[in-house]
């Protein structure tokens, strides 16, 4: 699996709190059976009110990283959420803190979910103002965020951090290597052994 | 004998199978629950790998979030819907899980479904690609809601890779008076505490008032413990949860059934358990309670005002605003004779038995207000039986109030069942954000059931405890 350590592009910047994943993709799009075409509908809902929402800015079209606030992608468990910004083009977002679902969402999708300070944020998100083509650097291994000169320290659980930067963040081949070990569990779990385990 | 140990720790060191190179744990999930919206993408990755599904006995699945509560015949009018149907019944049958199907009359919400079954026991592991997967733990579960690829995953070898959470005990002790319900208590917490105050924490919910609360009543509150962003919520098992499983069709019988009961009861908390952290609330302080804005957490008592924009922090008031503007409130507005179009009782937080007949002490002999549409939307099929026996859906239909089939309806609008245009619904679900149900502008107040009955007959949020019998007050 690709190891995933840097990240590198032009950021977008919506440092808002509590966006909630009904609103990264309303239900509506929920209604299929592939994650196909999803991208077009992130922020859909919020696009359509808010001519200046920053995803409908011709300057943060190409934005790759994601400046979030606190609590980011809260609410429902839908992949989509997280689904629709990769297919958007978000390739990392940085946030002051997210919700543990998206989270691990974020993981299981090889989109590293990295949180910095409001201050730190406060910064970041200036200097994509100021300069939407401006180079945007996330990195894994230096735990840092750096842009136009500055940088700002990020933290990540290692567990998800140590995966990406692994590339063992396909946890699948990962779990399926332990099957002696997962039937050994189930043998000696009471409720599936009559209650005599 | 000293047992320091609390449930959440005894229940995930049973279920663990090993440590991953990434530090995380590998839990095995005892019991998995599907459902037709976010499982289809992950049978198409096992497929794509040539995977089997590694215990298909402990995966059970039904269909609610696509599910139209009114006209069900197939094919579904809206085909993306039909689609998504035919996805699951293939996938369940190719796979060899047993599926809940609208012709099966245990179909229903799948929280609802899995402890009305008896699939849902104390002790045991449980995921499911749903949020409100936390609802479980009411019975003394671990129990969390996962996204798709995880279902993958969980279909593919019944584990996961987790971080084990930090475990906070939630206590509201004393009484909670008359006419205050168990989302008031589960509100309560989540705006004492913040819609993120929960993150890196499971939440054990203790003291009196979750010990005297029926089963249902501690689904309602372990339901919403993801809106305050904990991992999952738990209460721990006691006769309640005993004399809740007995008898259920999944449930252990017999001897088999009093050795469960013995195991379930040891694993609650010990007397001497250790948390990370431990929080109290008076049960005394909760009032029916009803939200303003467009996080769960902005909520306020009935006869309270809606809090002005300056009362809160600086850091606050940026999204305090958007949700006044939002929902056109206003500071310092009395939440009580807020204005509604729609009313809404039923989904996985308050879409059960005990919460129709909630709603139906209310609407008894009353009518619901001119111009304001009112839905009845039963938990599960069978949560539909017991009520119709019970005469519940004549009171209803009698009060001017729909009597729908079961499913997740306008909780989050999936399904034919939508808010329209900036409409205010006074909701029993459990999500208040922008958009939710349906309506990209549409608008929600959460409240308990008797509360939104008191409101779809006011046209108005009302105080219930002004229309509760004087006896039960």
């Amino acid at each position: 699996m690709q190891t995933i350590t840097q990240i590198t592009g032009s950021g977008i910047p919506l440092l808002l709190d509590d966006i909630d994943t009904d609103r990264i993709i309303p239900a509506r799009y929920l209604r299929c059976v592939t994650f196909d075409g999803i991208g077009e509908h992130a922020f859909e809902d919020d696009r359509q009110q808010d001519p200046n929402h920053p995803f409908n800015k011709e300057q943060f079209q190409n934005g790759k990283v994601l400046v979030a606030g606190r609590n980011f992608g809260c609410g429902s468990s839908r992949e989509h959420a997280p689904q629709s910004l990769m297919r958007w083009g978000i390739q990392a977002i940085v946030a002051q803190s997210f919700a543990e679902i998206f989270f691990g969402n974020c993981t299981s999708l090889g989109i590293p979910a990295v949180c910095a300070s409001r201050d730190d944020l406060k910064k970041l998100s200036a200097a994509i103002e100021a300069n939407p083509t401006l180079e945007v650097t996330v990195d894994l291994e230096a735990l840092a965020v750096s842009f136009g000169g500055q940088s700002i320290s990020i933290t990540m659980p290692e567990g998800a951090r140590s995966a990406l930067a692994t590339g063992q963040w396909d946890f699948l081949a990962q779990l399926l290597d332990a099957e002696a070990g997962i039937k050994e569990t189930a043998s000696k779990l009471p409720y599936l052994n009559a209650f005599s385990a | 004998m000293s047992d320091k140990q609390n449930l959440f720790n005894k229940v995930w060191n049973l279920h663990a199978v090993g440590t991953l190179p990434s530090g995380q744990t590998q839990l095995f999930i005892g019991q998995h629950l599907i459902h037709e919206v976010t499982s289809p993408q992950a049978f198409e990755m096992l497929r794509e790998r040539n995977l089997k599904v590694m215990f298909p006995e402990r995966t059970l699945a039904t269909v609610d979030h696509i599910i139209p509560t009114e006209n069900q015949a197939r094919p579904f009018a809206d085909s993306l819907a039909e689609d998504m149907m035919s996805a699951i019944e293939k996938n369940c049958r190719e796979f060899g899980i047993t599926l809940l199907d609208l012709k099966d009359s245990r179909q229903g919400i799948v929280h609802v479904v899995g402890p009305e079954q008896g699939l849902t026991q104390p002790g045991l592991t449980i995921a499911c690609g749903d949020s409100h997967t936390s609802t479980h733990g009411a019975f003394g579960a671990i129990a969390f809601g996962i996204g798709t690829s995880q279902v993958a995953y969980v279909l593919a070898t019944q584990t996961l890779a987790m971080q084990r959470p930090k475990v906070r005990r939630v206590e509201v002790n004393g009484e909670l008076a008359p006419g205050v319900f168990a989302k008031d208590v589960t509100l309560y917490i989540i705006q004492k505490l913040g819609v993120q105050g929960g993150v890196g924490y499971a939440y054990e919910y203790a003291g009196d008032v979750f010990d005297r609360m029926t089963m249902e009543e501690r689904m309602t509150v372990c339901n919403m413990a993801i809106e305050g962003g904990a991992r999952c919520g738990y209460v721990n098992p006691d006769q309640t949860t005993v004399d809740y499983l007995r008898g259920r069709p999944f449930a252990p019988q017999g001897a088999d059934f009093d050795r469960a009961a013995e195991w379930w009861l040891s694993l609650a908390s010990g007397r001497d358990a250790e948390f990370d952290d431990v929080v109290t609330f008076d049960a005394a302080d909760i009032e029916p309670t009803v939200t303003w804005g467009i996080t769960p957490a902005q909520s306020v008592g009935v006869t309270q005002n809606v809090p002005s924009v300056a009362s809160f922090p600086e850091s606050e008031r940026k999204l305090v605003s958007e949700a006044h503007e939002y929902m056109g409130i206003g500071d310092d507005q009395p939440i009580e004779g807020t204005k509604i179009d729609v009313a809404f009782v039923g989904s996985c937080t308050n879409g059960r038995i005990s919460d129709l007949r909630e709603a139906a002490a209310v609407a008894k002999g009353r009518h619901v207000a001119e111009g304001v549409r009112a839905l009845i939307v039963p938990g599960s099929q069978l949560v539909a039986k017991q009520a119709e026996e019970e005469g519940l859906d004549k009171i209803f239909t009698e009060a001017g109030f729909q009597w729908r089939a079961a499913g997740c309806s306008m909780c989050l609008a999936m399904n034919p069942d939508k808010l329209q245009g900036r409409e205010v619904c006074a909701s029993s679900s459990n999500r208040n954000f922008k958009g939710r149900q349906g309506s990209p502008t549409g608008r929600t107040l959460l409240m308990s059931p008797a509360m939104v009955a008191a409101a779809a007959i006011n046209g108005a949020v009302t105080d219930v405890r002004k229309m509760l019998e004087p006896a039960a007050v």
